[in-house]
């Protein structure tokens, strides 16, 4: 008995300190007053849910200007990582193990110089503030994964079976398509949920590139918490989450170890 | 496989893969190449280079001398800061991620093995604000305190300065540390921990000096990936902390947000570049060291 005290005192604690500040999070989102030096809340309510999801709030915009802005960038980085992936599995190239490094670097050194400076560019081509600047400057963060597990599931493919497809007369197209697609296919979903989660969460170049125009639900989230508006920042957070941890939940199911152990190869 | 098949009939079926030749293969990589040329190496480029570049032209150490009397005390608050999160990283994630290998009590790693993992899939833009929270004179943290008897509410501080900073870098890190070390511990063979053991060599000791001399590579890398993270991050300072000295970050979004100071900004990415590139450096020259060694 006295050697699972111990235990259960540092997991309760251990407990407090990952949920502590989530339940914070919970109590503002659903307090319509709270003043020091009340340490709860005095009145609950859905009072600023109703505000932020009233018809022409700023909320409904931003949750559909994220989500579209996320799916355009999966769709522009799996676009261009599934060639990628493939010659980087499969085919010869020059210079291999060097092109790899180059598609890690963006993950290997400081971003927000690179998120100022693709700013300052995009002004110039009058990208700044539109929605297509801001879903290039997340394919950058997107690109990196994206190649990366593409790689790694083109890798995981058995080749036998695209040979047997090729030695039966298939195409080298058709090939690709009805054998070597569906079998990397898990690894690019896992790929895109990736890509997917980055994107919604990006806040650095969202900031650089977006503002004052493009306004995503990390940038309202920012806005409402440096103005003090807490509850507005606490519901928006709490929907930043549901993406992530549901996401989160469902990955494993994905990206399995056969593709996790080519990762980086 | 002495037999050739008859190929008279069919078209020339060359074997996998299904494309010859190094040209196919770089049609193939080509886009993706263009678009990390355009979006990461020119922008990487032109930051290093505007950091040099005066006004009217040509070369100039202004702006690099400018950052470092304006942003001086950032830059070293920026490095102590790292230092210390990377610190309570390391010693947190070797606890748990030892726990998790070497723990006596079944349901204790079980429950731990299901918490730590929590705030790896929480962006950081929403730890910044419920550190922001949390961590204030009359959050949570500070309310149950009080609550419990722990703290007088006359001493009762805000945590949100470099304490906070610390500690939220640390929360979100700490997991995805952890990840990598337990999985590098778990995958270590268990014969020299069970033979230690039998000879009487507690769990703590056995954590220090089998697990951890096995796993130092990945718990650097976990470090310096984190190390880019806390340089790279610019909302937790921006919620966390009023005022000055703050991260390196802050002050380079706040260069160009006020002032539209882009050679000054960049002058301070390069040393948040330098910073990133000594830690990748002192790691190359340890492994470096190992494998000679052996």
């Amino acid at each position: 008995m006295i050697r699972h005290i111990l235990p259960a005192i540092l997991i309760g604690a251990f407990a407090f300190v990952i949920f502590g500040p989530l339940a914070n999070l919970a109590m503002w989102a659903f307090a319509e007053q709270w003043f020091f030096p009340n340490r709860l809340p005095t009145e609950w309510g859905f009072d600023f849910w109703a505000r932020v999801f009233r018809p022409r709030a700023g909320a409904w915009t931003s949750l559909f200007q994220s989500v579209a802005i996320a799916v355009s960038t999966v769709a522009l980085s799996i676009a261009l990582a599934i060639p990628a992936g493939y010659a980087l599995a499969r085919l010869r190239l020059p210079a291999r193990s060097l092109i790899m490094l180059l598609f890690l670097l963006p993950q290997a050194f400081p971003s927000l110089p690179i998120f100022v400076n693709i700013a300052r560019m995009f002004y110039g081509m009058g990208l700044n503030g539109t929605i297509l600047g801001v879903v290039l400057v997340h394919s950058l963060p997107g690109l990196v994964y994206a190649v990366w597990i593409a790689t790694a599931s083109f890798a995981a493919v058995d080749r036998a079976m695209e040979e047997a497809a090729r030695n039966l007369g298939a195409g080298p197209l058709t090939t690709f398509r009805d054998v070597t697609l569906p079998q990397a296919f898990p690894g690019l979903v896992a790929a895109s949920i990736f890509v997917f989660l980055d994107s919604i969460d990006e806040f650095t170049g969202t900031f650089f590139v977006g503002t004052p125009d493009v306004t995503t639900l990390p940038i309202l989230m920012f806005n409402a918490s440096m103005g003090g508006n807490y509850q507005v920042a606490a519901i928006t957070a709490l929907i930043l989450l549901i993406p992530s941890v549901g996401f989160m939940l469902v990955i494993e199911r994905f990206l399995k170890a056969d593709v996790l152990s080519r990762i980086g190869r | 496989m002495t037999s050739i098949p008859d190929r008279a009939a069919a078209p020339p079926a060359p074997r996998a893969p299904l494309f010859r030749g190094s040209g196919m293969g770089l049609l193939l990589v080509a886009p993706a190449l263009a678009a990390i040329a355009l979006l990461y190496a020119l922008p990487l480029v032109r930051s290093v280079v505007f950091a040099f570049v005066a006004e009217e032209g040509g070369f100039t150490l202004d702006h690099l001398r400018t950052a470092f009397e304006l942003y001086g005390r950032d830059v070293v608050f920026s490095i102590l800061v790292a230092l210390a999160s990377l610190a309570l990283i390391a010693i947190s994630s070797i606890a748990i991620g030892g726990y998790l290998t070497l723990g006596a009590t079944p349901w204790a790693v079980s429950a731990l093995r299901w918490l730590y993992r929590w705030p790896l899939f929480i962006p950081f833009i929403v730890a910044g604000q419920t550190a922001r929270t949390f961590l204030a004179k009359n959050g949570l943290m500070n309310g149950l305190l009080m609550e419990s008897g722990l703290l007088d509410p006359l001493s009762a501080q805000s945590f949100l300065d470099w304490r906070g900073l610390v500690l939220t870098f640390a929360w979100k890190q700490i997991p995805f540390v952890t990840l990598l070390l337990a999985g590098a511990m778990a995958s270590i063979d268990r014969s020299s921990v069970e033979a230690a053991r039998n000879l009487g060599a507690g769990r703590f000791r056995c954590l220090i000096q089998i697990l951890l001399p096995q796993v130092k590579g990945t718990l650097l890398v976990g470090l310096i990936l984190s190390l880019v993270q806390i340089m790279s991050v610019l909302s937790v300072p921006m919620m966390v902390i009023a005022g000055n000295p703050t991260m390196m970050t802050a002050m380079m979004a706040h260069r160009v947000t006020y002032y539209g100071d882009y050679p000054v900004a960049n002058a301070l990415g390069l040393f948040s570049y330098l910073l990133t590139a000594v830690a990748a450096w002192l790691y190359l020259r340890m492994t470096l060291r190992d494998e000679a060694s052996r």
